[in-house]
């Protein structure tokens, strides 16, 4: 995992104070902050403007993983994107909320990454830039037991990460 | 009242006909269903030399602890003896322990001697047949293994009298949790089955889900995201080593678990969002895939034979579970009723399967013969999940998770009769059960 070492997950003060940062863990990724390298929420070449314009996470319905026309529309925005800024990579991490077991969550959570990816793909980002990971019921950003916070874990989030050795 | 007693006892010994009353054997048919616990009296264990005395009370409270917390036993406490056992040769008054009802009693002795040297020496005896029931027994030991001493006692005493294996000299592998729910950290942990003596196999800097141990226990297979994605390590117990078993870049694989022969490990990979079982030989490092489908195929458990594999799988549109041949091939759907079934799990004597249930909204352990007849749910709450067996197949332990923002981990057992739920002390919150074999 080279590039992980060497990637920086890029993202905002204002994304940290907004949730628990569930996404942020790796001991070997940096956590810039706002006023670091994620740039300016206008600047449209940021990963912030990726993160709160484009929008980075698209949703799923119990125990699915097919794309919303919502979610669809999302993910074009992340494909210009991506193709806009090629400098930039991206994990794609995918998520369940908790009613489930811990390993059927972890492929359902896989499932979900992986139909982000392809879309993506079919978009035209090059699928060399994209990994997937699924984190199952581990990471919720939403703890309630209740729909309103289910319908939130349930979903796929696009993480910018740079290269800055390529 | 003292009529009263004795139909209790009756039904225990005699559970067809509760109102006879007649000398039987000292015994406790588990399966049953036991209606009433069987009294038991267990004094202080009779210190040989002065540097025992402490050890030798202590040893034989978590004996009590032991019997007691099965829920087949109850003690009759010192407060009510009549007799006290001052020498472990002297003759027992057996009148005086009748007289309060104890069905069995256990004396014991305990020396410790020059360098630490822990002997323990105990007798069953049936009361009501005035007579010892099988043979005395002797351990020996270094001082700090007094609590391993005392769970060999109690297994000997429960292994005569139920006839069952038992189960207290055990370890169980676990995740021991902290933090909120969207901040949770999760460390491997290690300890007795009752949560004595825990030790922590590796820090928090990553996510570490379900150890599994090896079939002799000195080894412990785990899925960790220190990569950055899930994978498989397996962990030396005794040296606390560990390595990955496998680095497939595009992958995740998770969810292993060991072959009866310790030689193979079954495991989940996931490639392209599609989750398949394989297996890979330890040693060599070679893999060969069991399933290809495009549905969920994870969980998967060998039987004791090692011949068959149990796991789940979303091929029929929801999570059943199925039994395929240890090598792959077509397999047979054994889950038929209602809602969702993951995380089977063999028993180890090969009779039955523990499961996790989804059903409305709840969650369940249960079990089922391996053929899918006669299934029980023996827990009923928002979140049970991941069954692991005892060594002698006849209590689960499994993790329960409770609702809501606080919400938190902790680790249960329950009877396979659905008797018995009680929760397994630990230090914060824990996850994840596997429970060892019996140890050496």
């Amino acid at each position: 995992m080279k590039i992980l070492t060497r990637a920086i997950l890029l993202t905002s003060a204002l994304a940290l104070a907004a949730c628990s940062s569930p996404d942020r863990f790796r001991g070997d990724e940096v956590n810039l902050g706002g006023a670091g390298g994620s740039g300016s929420a206008s600047d449209p070449t940021s990963p912030l403007y990726f993160q709160e314009t484009v929008g980075d996470r698209v949703l799923f319905a119990v125990d699915q993983s097919n794309l919303s026309y919502e979610a669809q529309s999302t993910l074009d925005g992340q494909a210009q994107w991506l193709m806009a800024n090629a400098d930039y990579n991206a994990i794609i991490e995918g998520h369940a909320d908790e009613q489930g077991t811990r390993e059927y969550n972890l492929a359902l959570g896989a499932r979900r990454a992986n139909a982000v990816q392809e879309y993506l793909v079919q978009q035209g980002v090059a699928a060399s830039r994209l990994k997937v990971v699924s984190y199952g019921k581990e990471r919720p950003i939403e703890i309630c037991s209740q729909e309103a916070c289910y319908a939130k874990n349930r979903r796929a989030v696009t993480v910018i990460s740079a290269d800055y050795n390529s | 009242m003292m009529k009263q007693v004795l139909t209790l006892l009756s039904a225990i010994l005699f559970l067809v006909s509760p109102g006879l009353i007649q000398a039987a054997p000292l015994r406790i048919e588990i399966t049953e269903g036991v209606i009433e616990p069987l009294p038991y009296a267990v004094p202080d264990f009779v210190p040989e030399n002065a540097a025992a005395a402490q050890v030798a009370r202590d040893i034989a409270r978590v004996v009590a602890e032991d019997l007691t917390g099965t829920g087949l036993f109850r003690e009759i406490p010192a407060s009510a003896h009549i007799s006290k056992v001052t020498s472990f040769s002297s003759p027992v008054q057996f009148a005086d322990w009748k007289a309060i009802n104890a069905q069995a009693l256990i004396t014991g002795a305990v020396s410790l001697q020059s360098g630490g040297r822990l002997v323990v020496k105990f007798r069953v005896y049936d009361v009501f047949a005035g007579q010892e029931l099988g043979n005395g027994l002797q351990f020996a030991g270094t001082q700090d293994g007094w609590r391993r001493m005392a769970h060999k006692v109690a297994d000997a005493v429960y292994s005569r009298i139920t006839g069952e294996g038992g189960y207290f000299d055990s370890r169980v592998v676990y995740v021991a949790e902290a933090g909120a729910k969207d901040d949770r950290k999760k460390r491997i942990a290690i300890m007795d089955y009752d949560g004595a003596n825990v030790q922590y196999l590796t820090d928090s800097t990553s996510i570490v889900l379900a150890p599994r141990f090896s079939p002799t226990g000195d080894r412990i297979l785990y899925t960790s995201y220190e990569t950055g994605f899930p994978r498989i390590y397996v962990l030396d117990v005794a040296s606390v080593g560990r390595r990955m078993l496998q680095d497939q870049p595009g992958t995740m694989s998770f969810a292993p678990r060991f072959s009866p022969d310790g030689r193979t490990v079954v495991y989940s990979l996931t490639q392209d969002g599609n989750t398949d079982l394989y297996t890979m030989d330890v040693a060599s490092g070679r893999s060969q895939r069991l399933t290809s489908a495009p549905s969920i195929e994870t969980a998967p458990s060998y039987s004791p034979d090692g011949s068959r594999i149990v796991f789940e799988s979303d091929r029929s549109g929801t999570q059943q579970l199925y039994i395929m041949s240890a090598s792959g091939g077509e397999p047979t759907r054994i889950s038929f009723g209602q809602g969702r079934y993951g995380t089977p799990v063999w028993s180890p004597r090969g009779d039955l399967v523990a499961f996790t249930k989804q059903h409305k909204g709840r969650f369940h352990i249960g079990v089922m013969r391996t053929d899918g007849s006669e299934e029980r749910l023996l827990t009923a709450s928002f979140l049970d999940e991941g069954p692991s067996w005892a060594p002698n197949g006849r209590v689960i332990m499994f993790t329960r998770e409770t609702q809501g923002a606080a919400g938190t981990a902790s680790l249960y057992t329950v009877d396979i009769t659905g008797r018995n739920l009680k929760r397994v002390k630990t230090m914060g919150g824990a996850s994840d059960p596997a429970w060892s074999p019996l140890q050496d």
